[in-house]
């Protein structure tokens, strides 16, 4: 059924019964063309727009809990395209452009709501390479202005601008077309339209073993059986390297805990995102009035899905040194997701070393904005077997031929990125 | 809060503590025998497990030696230490 105001009117007359559910849950088949292990948004982007745009539609995505229960439910929303690199610069503005786009091309409304994202400069060092960033960004037709503290101030009036405060605010780089976008919507949507072309969303099915003959991908052993597939694609996010293993494939990833927390909801006083590099803190009201925040990963090796107390009372010390205010609120809940911290702070998108099996993974902090840009760059490395040229950049061996894409310059140091 | 047994400190907060990556990786022994590619496993490749995990911390704001931690990752419980050189009971290295 097609959502339009119509069809909630009709439906609001027969007091909402007729509702169907948004995808459909078949029994798996013995077989597929492809099969993607994960039901994040990335693994559920990717099924649609390879039966979109690929016309394959033999595809089950496997999700070991409930689809969207992973990242995708747990991150902090931001969409932003404000790299330094070439390479994350065009990845993220196809990405961006996507989004902005989406609600429509998926009749679902994911809320994207470009509020624009403000990076904070708390020195004159920090502008300056703000506005290097920002330059590099219009260069590559993206959109970027560079702020001075008046402003900042009257954009974000309840922030500390005075001469006293804790981290001085000089100025900040602003996207106007980044923001946010509601995540379950996100997982929902891309699931509901790839189950309408056919795809299989299968969930409660945990990937236990890739069965690999003569350098080639079978299919995969899972809880409900086995699978077989031409073509198998992994996006389980955290969980990137046990799923590799089980073809013998090692990565340059470590699983680190990530948390959010959110305080009790207030009325409207922020309408835009704000970060805090030096402090490593992002901002942002939700549509519900709660203060969503988050920082730093906790710092080592994590597979919990949630962290400790320091790392929250840093995020909040640097919430309340910025925004003063924030001291009267209450937090409400805080909650961890496992990412996969690469070696170089970029993603993996693309071909592993054995036939057939491709690898979505390594996303470290930033994963949710690249959703419909990663779906659609994955759905075509598996549909070609070769990557696409957003992505081309992105590849494994990247480690070993010295194509490194760092983007803060921090080296093989995974809780640095 | 992780509370880790310092070999020469006795038990203490995280917060003292930083994290300094999984301790099993080895720098080969002889640069000269091996080629790039071992070179650059050593440097990005980790094993990442899920559960037991041996790693190395530094007591920064304690004795400042760096020592070796068992953690299980999926539950942080700590389950022994030793100093850099030193054997952990109940379990291989
Ligand atoms: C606290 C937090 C805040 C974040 N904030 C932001 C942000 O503001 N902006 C941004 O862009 N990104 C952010 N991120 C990162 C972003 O959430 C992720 O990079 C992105 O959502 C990853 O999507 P995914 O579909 O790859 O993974 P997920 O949504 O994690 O999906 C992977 C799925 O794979 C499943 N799975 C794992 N193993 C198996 C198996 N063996 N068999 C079957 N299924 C399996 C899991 O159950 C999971 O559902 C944040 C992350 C966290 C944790
Ligand atoms: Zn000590």
């Amino acid at each position: 059924m097609r959502y339009s105001f119509l069809a909630l009117a009709a439906n609001a007359l027969r007091g909402h019964r007729r509702w169907r559910p948004a995808w459909r849950s078949p029994q798996p088949q013995r077989g597929y063309e492809v099969v993607i292990v994960g039901g994040g948004g990335h693994a559920l982007a990717t099924a649609y727009y390879l039966a979109k745009l690929h016309g394959v539609t033999d595809v089950a995505v496997l999700e070991r809990g409930w689809i969207g229960g992973g990242n995708t439910g747990r991150n902090t929303t931001i969409v932003r395209s404000n790299y330094l690199h070439d390479a994350n610069a065009h990845f993220y503005e196809h990405s961006l452009k996507l989004w902005e786009g989406l609600s429509r091309d998926l009749n679902y409304n994911v809320m994207f709501s470009p509020r624009g994202v403000l990076n904070l400069a708390h020195s004159d060092g920090q502008l300056e390479t703000y506005s290097r960033r920002g330059n590099a960004m219009r260069m590559n037709g993206i959109d970027a202005v560079l702020l001075d503290r008046e402003q900042v101030r009257a954009m974000v009036p309840d922030l500390d601008c005075s001469p006293q405060a804790r981290y001085p605010v000089h100025g900040g780089l602003l996207q106007p077309r980044g923001g946010t976008a509601r995540h379950d919507a996100v997982a929902w949507g891309f699931a509901r339209a790839a189950s309408a072309l056919g795809v299989d969303i299968i969930q409660q099915c945990e990937v236990t073993g890739i069965r690999v003959e003569a350098g080639r991908v079978q299919g995969v052993e899972t809880t409900r059986g086995y699978i077989g597939a031409s073509k198998v694609a992994i996006a389980v996010a955290g969980h990137s390297s046990r799923v590799a293993a089980m073809a013998g494939v090692a990565l340059p990833i470590e699983s680190h805990v990530l948390q959010a927390m959110v305080t009790e909801p207030v009325k409207p006083f922020l309408d835009t995102v704000v970060t805090s590099g030096a402090t490593h803190l992002y901002v942002s009201q939700t549509n519900k009035g709660e203060v969503l925040l988050g920082g730093d990963i906790d710092g080592y090796n994590s597979y919990a899905q949630r962290g400790n107390l320091p790392i929250v009372e840093d995020v909040l010390r640097a919430a309340v040194s910025l925004f003063p205010r924030l001291s009267r609120l209450r937090l409400m809940r805080t909650w961890g997701g496992i990412m996969d911290m690469t070696m170089d702070g970029s993603p993996i998108i693309g071909k592993l070393p054995v036939g057939g099996l491709y690898l979505n993974g390594g996303w470290c902090y930033g994963g949710f904005k690249a959703t419909p840009g990663s779906g659609w760059v994955f759905a075509h490395t598996v549909a070609h077997d070769e990557p696409h040229a957003l992505n081309a950049a992105f590849s494994l061996e990247r480690f070993w031929s010295g194509h490194l894409i760092d983007e803060k310059g921090a080296g093989a140091t995974p809780g640095a990125h | 809060m992780l509370l880790i047994p310092c070999p020469h400190c006795g038990p203490r907060a995280q917060v003292e503590f930083a994290y300094g990556g999984d301790a099993t990786v080895a720098r080969p022994v002889d640069p000269d025998a091996v080629g790039a590619r071992q070179w650059l496993d050593h440097v990005y490749l980790r094993e990442n497990p899920k559960g037991p995990h041996l790693e190395w911390w530094q007591h920064v704001a304690g004795c400042r030696a760096w020592i070796r931690v068992r953690r299980d990752t999926v539950t942080h419980a700590v389950l022994g230490a030793a100093t850099a050189a030193g054997s952990i009971e109940g379990g291989a290295s």
